[in-house]
């Protein structure tokens, strides 16, 4: 059984629809990357993952469970998927720190003594040891974005999301933060990552999924899709991309 | 590449130097004209005598004073227990107010129809009609005392007008805020409360400062109702001596209070312009 699956998945807004159908198998353990064109749908199926939007028609299944129900509780979902964002959105009136604690303190009601040590290591691992007591606006882009990534980690999460994480960063940032996701994939997390950056996606990714207009056009391995695209679409998009 | 710094001033900075000092004299003298003016003219105006007699009488001055400063002192005590009561008050009405659950409809119509009337009606009418209103049921003492039911009447206004600002400062926050909150399986609630609230309180400080140096001026409409504070006291003081000077000492001592915290909540409100770039 796959670790999430989206069948048929429909969202609109108003008139306008954004997933035209997206059907989706990511396995346990394997990094999904989506890519395409901006405002070809990719934020939005992560979102609707994390069902911070609700979804029209189809189903998101995580371990065959939908999830997708209305109204179904969501917090219990969220708290088993983490997101980061392009922009970060770090709690700007937190330390680093306590960013990173908020949710397992009320979500999971543990202290902060406990949650100490095992933060510390995180933090540590992710080159931010002397960053903890940092707000975030004395932070650089790429510590910022490492900062959400712990974040959203420290929730121990089963499968986590990647929304364009790299686009707001210098290109010089960019690495740092990509490194990270090597480290994850090294570990076995289950991802999913809407990106820009195509050698990424070639180097980590299990598979990549063309998106464009809602729907995907293609999906397969890196090397295929990158060397071999099969629709006219892809190969377009990975001409004026790879340029 | 860098400029050794020891060369003395570059041509612009000699340029602008030159520009401030030319501001700076400009500025001065038509200060100068203009006070001198004023010096010279108001006293030529034929009521001038008169005026000086009653409204800038020094010896009247001296003489109440002191009396005033310790009216004053009612006006900072009920300022002292209105002011906290407004903050939680007008906090819950804005919160009544941003709630979702049906359960709660009865709390936001609550809510809006509290903003709506009692930023509607003139305080002067809120402190006369629960001022005299609500004693009038019969109460006994100390159940009647002005002081009580005047401060709730500024309480209820001040409120309703502190909520409006309290729920602009949850509109500032930006929803991605919101998201990455939820995100993280917080529920809404402590979304609220962890993450939204307390930016939005530090959004609206500088605005919610201007309320409070309303409040204080407005604490001296309680006077209509009963309590002898600094107004009521320079009318005492106007009647006895038939001289306006007590007024202008009143308006002396409010403007020791309020012109320094003007002038913070000005300073606070640039420093937010600034970090906001």
């Amino acid at each position: 059984m796959s670790k999430l699956n989206l069948r048929n998945v429909v969202k609109r807004f108003g008139d306008r629809t954004v997933c035209d159908g997206i059907d989706l198998t990511v396995d346990e353990g394997q990094m999904v990357c989506l890519i395409g064109a901006s405002g070809a749908g990719k934020s939005t199926v992560l979102r609707c993952i994390n069902l911070l939007e609700p979804i029209e028609d189809g189903e998101i299944l995580l371990d065959g469970v939908d999830i997708s129900v209305p109204g179904l509780d969501p917090q219990s979902v969220r708290a088993r998927i983490g997101i980061v964002f392009q922009s970060f959105n770090l709690f700007p009136h937190m330390t680093a720190l306590d960013n990173v604690m908020l949710a397992p303190r009320r979500v999971r009601g543990r202290t902060r003594a406990e949650l100490l040590p095992q933060i510390e290591e995180m933090f540590e691992r992710f080159g931010l040891a002397d960053r903890m007591l940092n707000y975030p606006d004395q932070l650089s882009g790429g510590q910022q974005q490492r900062v959400a990534i712990v974040r959203a980690l420290a929730m121990q999460p089963e499968v986590m999301l990647f929304d364009e994480i790299t686009s707001a960063l210098d290109p010089q940032l960019v690495g740092e933060v990509l490194d990270v996701l090597l480290m994850l994939k090294q570990q076995g997390m289950t991802m999913v990552m809407a990106t820009h950056e195509m050698g990424f996606a070639r180097q980590a990714a299990d598979k990549v999924c063309f998106l464009q207009n809602g729907r995907i056009v293609e999906e397969g391995p890196p090397e295929q899709l990158f060397d071999h695209p099969r629709q006219d679409a892809t190969r377009q998009f990975l001409a004026r991309a790879l340029k | 590449m860098t400029r050794n710094r020891t060369a003395g001033p570059t041509r612009r900075e000699l340029f602008e130097t030159q520009q401030r000092w030319r501001s700076i004299r400009i500025a001065a003298t038509s200060t100068v004209l203009v006070v001198v003016a004023l010096i010279v003219l108001v006293p030529l105006a034929p009521g001038w005598a008169k005026v000086q007699q009653s409204f800038f009488n020094g010896e009247v001055l001296v003489k109440t004073f002191p009396k005033l400063l310790e009216a004053f002192k009612i006006n900072v005590m009920i300022f002292a227990w209105s002011a906290p009561a407004i903050a939680v008050l007008g906090l819950l009405i804005a919160l009544a107010r941003d709630t979702k659950s049906p359960a709660l409809f009865p709390l936001r119509i609550f809510g809006a129809a509290f903003t709506d009337i009692f930023r509607g009606v003139p305080v002067i009418l809120t402190v006369y009609l629960i001022g005299f209103g609500i004693p009038g049921l019969g109460l006994t003492r100390p159940w009647n005392s002005p002081y009580i039911w005047g401060s709730l009447a500024l309480i209820l206004t001040y409120s309703a007008y502190v909520a409006e600002i309290f729920r602009s400062g949850i509109d500032s926050v930006h929803h991605s805020q919101r998201a990455a909150a939820l995100s993280l399986g917080l529920t809404e609630g402590q979304v609220m409360r962890d993450v939204v609230l307390p930016q939005a309180v530090r959004n609206v400080v500088p605005s919610q400062m201007n309320m409070l140096i309303a409040l204080q001026k407005d604490v001296s409409l309680l006077s209509f109702i009963g309590p002898v504070e600094i107004f009521r006291q320079a009318g005492v003081f106007k009647s006895l001596l038939a001289n306006f000077t007590p007024y202008v000492g009143a308006a002396i001592i409010f403007l020791i209070v309020t012109i320094p915290a003007t002038r913070y909540a000005d300073h606070l409100m640039a420093k937010q312009m600034r970090e906001r770039r």
